[in-house]
């Protein structure tokens, strides 16, 4: 057969080409372009190279943030991977108050990142909210603006509040994939209460919780308005983490030139991640299929 | 190993059965004896599956009790009545080996560690995988994994009974042959009282000694593949069984004979007299076409030839009736009449099978 050749066709892929280029493209090199100039006023840019890469590479300041950044997403992976897996577990597996628990269950994740800081904000503040004058009447000496653990109590407390829904919702969606017959099955061959979850419940839903457990690591390492809106990045920078430390550096100080060095590594590490992932979960899926 | 005892059971999944017709599976009095293969047949959505989790106890019966040996069983769970169990689909544990799946009951009951290594490896010969006994159980093949299921429910020696839920669908038939004959011979081993439920009439008179049938959730017959054949206590028992299943005629009984629209039937036995609907009852075997102008008015509609035999298709008195013929005869042209051969007709009165007078019931 024979083709006709007509190079119009990719006239076809403008319009793709052109949001690709507005969403992703030009942002993402205005950024580049950033990171390796210098300008000392009046718009006018010189070139550095590798200047900024280097010095956020040894800047005290990135370091800590990172730290707290995998600190912060550590715990509340930690916390909300196993809480949401007991809570799908001990959820109804039909009936009524199957949908009434996940209609409850959905609840927090339908709420605005800003509102839920709101929330925590004045739910946590010991003259008005309900948390911090409770707890200053019971005798603890609670106060999110100036104490470092309780600022981090709380931003947790509210991280987990906010998300351990959706691993919940995603482990009982898994759960409620094992057919009746291995339950019985089990309950045949005489197994235990922690042998039907090794053998039977986890490996069912080993495939959803890696889902969540990405969902919940790329969601809480790219944290802003939350601990934002609620701890502001204080006291001191005891809850910056480093969204709050690169919107400070390039919005606050409008220091573009390490900002933009500074996001572009944050990017890296991002996408190495991301990466690291997706190569588990296709091999994951590839076991699977032998 | 015990002898299990179904005593005024009944089980509906509604909660608050009105009618007869509520109840999956309806009273029931029944002595499974110790050490004895049974079938339990019937067509699909009629109990038996019912049955079977009442007896392992993954289902709580609505009414009635379950004895184990003389003992009460009926609220206990199906990890305290020791009962193996085979389901109709596999379920393996994809993330243990074979032989992690082969043990996995007999740690559950903390055997000796020696003592399973040489028993999963008896099971695994058994099974015709000790191949695979290092490789992970994900991935296996649908019969493979059916396999490892059926090795799971054999590999305790000291179970109260085997309970097998149509566990050859998904094997192939050379297979499935193979796993039935391995089956028995375990039976003949061990003595285990098991229950071996199927929709599959070869299957179940092939594997038991006694044939329990099932319809629409009432235990309508228990007998041996022979009695099952010959003398069906119920019409469902003898359209179920054979191929082709039992020929029925409307029928007028009295005495000795039976009117059949205007032709007069001798029936071999005396009956007394029956209400309700009553009808005779023919197996194809035991008919045979004639040219003689005797017999029932038959018109031979189609011959079916399936090698052994013949099935001769014909209509008889506005009603489709089956014959079967030896391979070597030939099917006359003119043949328009049927003969019953007396001995073999059964009657029924609405549906259930009605003994002569004199026999013994």
């Amino acid at each position: 057969m024979n083709k006709t050749v007509n190079q119009k066709a990719w006239f076809l892929i403008l319009p793709v080409l052109i949001l690709v280029a507005f969403s992703a493209v030009i942002p993402l090199m205005t950024v580049v372009n950033y990171s390796v100039q210098d300008t000392f006023g009046n718009n006018k840019f010189f070139w550095v190279g590798l200047e900024w890469f280097d010095e956020m590479l040894h800047s005290e300041r990135m370091w800590d943030a990172l730290w707290r950044q995998l600190l912060f997403s550590g715990i509340i992976l930690a916390i909300e991977v196993p809480l949401g897996i007991f809570v799908a577990l001990n959820m109804p597996k039909k009936g009524f108050w199957a949908s009434f628990c996940l209609v409850l269950m959905s609840l927090p994740l339908l709420i605005p990142w800003n509102v839920v800081g709101t929330i925590w904000q004045i739910f946590g503040r010991v003259d008005i909210g309900l948390l911090g004058y409770g707890l200053a009447k019971l005798g603890v000496d609670y106060n999110y603006t100036q104490n470092i653990f309780d600022a981090w109590v709380t931003v947790i407390v509210m991280d987990v509040w906010h998300w351990t829904s959706l691993v919940a919702l995603l482990a009982y969606a898994g759960l409620q994939s094992i057919p009746d017959a291995y339950y019985q099955a089990a309950k045949i061959d005489q197994a235990s209460r922690w042998a039907v979850f090794r053998y039977i419940e986890l490996p069912k839903m080993a495939g959803v919780l890696m889902i969540a457990i990405l969902l919940r690591f790329m969601d809480s390492f790219m944290i802003y308005t939350e601990p934002f809106v609620v701890t502001g990045g204080g006291p001191g920078n005891a809850t910056t983490f480093l969204s709050i430390d690169l919107v400070k550096m390039a919005i606050g100080q409008f220091d573009l030139g390490p900002a933009a060095a500074f996001s572009l590594m944050y990017n890296l590490v991002v996408l190495s991640i991301c990466w690291v992932f997706y190569t588990v979960m296709t091999q994951m899926d590839k076991r699977e299929g032998v | 190993m015990a002898k299990i005892t179904l005593d005024n059971l009944a089980h509906s999944y509604l909660p608050n059965p009105k009618s007869e017709d509520d109840f999956a599976l309806k009273e029931l009095n029944h002595d499974w004896v110790d050490g004895e293969a049974y079938a339990l047949l019937g067509a699909s959505g009629c109990g038996k599956s019912t049955l079977l989790n009442i007896i392992s106890g993954l289902l709580h019966p609505s009414q009635g009790r379950i004895l184990f040996d003389d003992k009460d069983v009926t609220q206990a769970p199906t990890a305290e009545r020791n009962i193996a169990q085979v389901f109709q689909f596999p379920v393996v544990y994809d993330t243990m080996t074979v032989r992690d799946n082969l043990a996995f009951p007999l740690r559950n009951r903390g055997a000796d560690p020696r003592y399973i290594e040489a028993r999963v490896n008896q099971i695994a010969a058994m099974i015709g995988m000790e191949a695979e006994l290092g490789r992970k159980a994900r991935g296996l093949t649908a019969d493979a994994k059916q396999k490892i299921s059926l090795g799971r429910g054999m590999v305790r020696e000291d179970v109260n009974a085997l309970l097998f839920d149509e566990p050859l669908t998904v094997i192939d038939p050379h297979m499935k042959w193979e796993l039935r004959t391995q089956l028995k011979s375990l039976h003949h081993e061990f003595g285990h009282t098991m229950i071996y439920v199927t929709h599959d009439q070869t299957e179940a008179l092939t594997f038991a000694d006694k044939v329990v049938v099932m319809h629409d959730g009432r235990v309508v017959q228990i007998g041996t593949p022979q009695e099952l054949f010959q003398r069906p206590a119920h019409t469902f028992v003898g359209y179920f069984i054979g191929s082709p299943g039992m020929n029925l005629l409307e029928a007028e009984v009295s005495g000795r004979t039976a009117r059949v629209g205007n032709v007069s039937v001798d029936l071999g036995a005396d009956y007394a007299p029956l209400k309700g609907r009553v009808q005779l009852g023919i197996r194809p075997e035991f008919m045979t076409l004639s040219t003689d102008g005797t017999g029932l008015p038959a018109r031979v509609r189609r011959v079916e030839d399936v090698g052994r035999h013949k099935i001769v298709r014909l209509e008889v008195m506005g009603r489709d009736m089956a014959l079967i013929a030896p391979e070597g005869d030939e099917i006359a042209a003119d043949a328009a009449h049927v003969q019953l051969r007396p001995e073999a007709i059964n009657v029924y009165a609405d549906d259930w099978r009605v003994p002569a007078k004199g026999e013994v019931a």
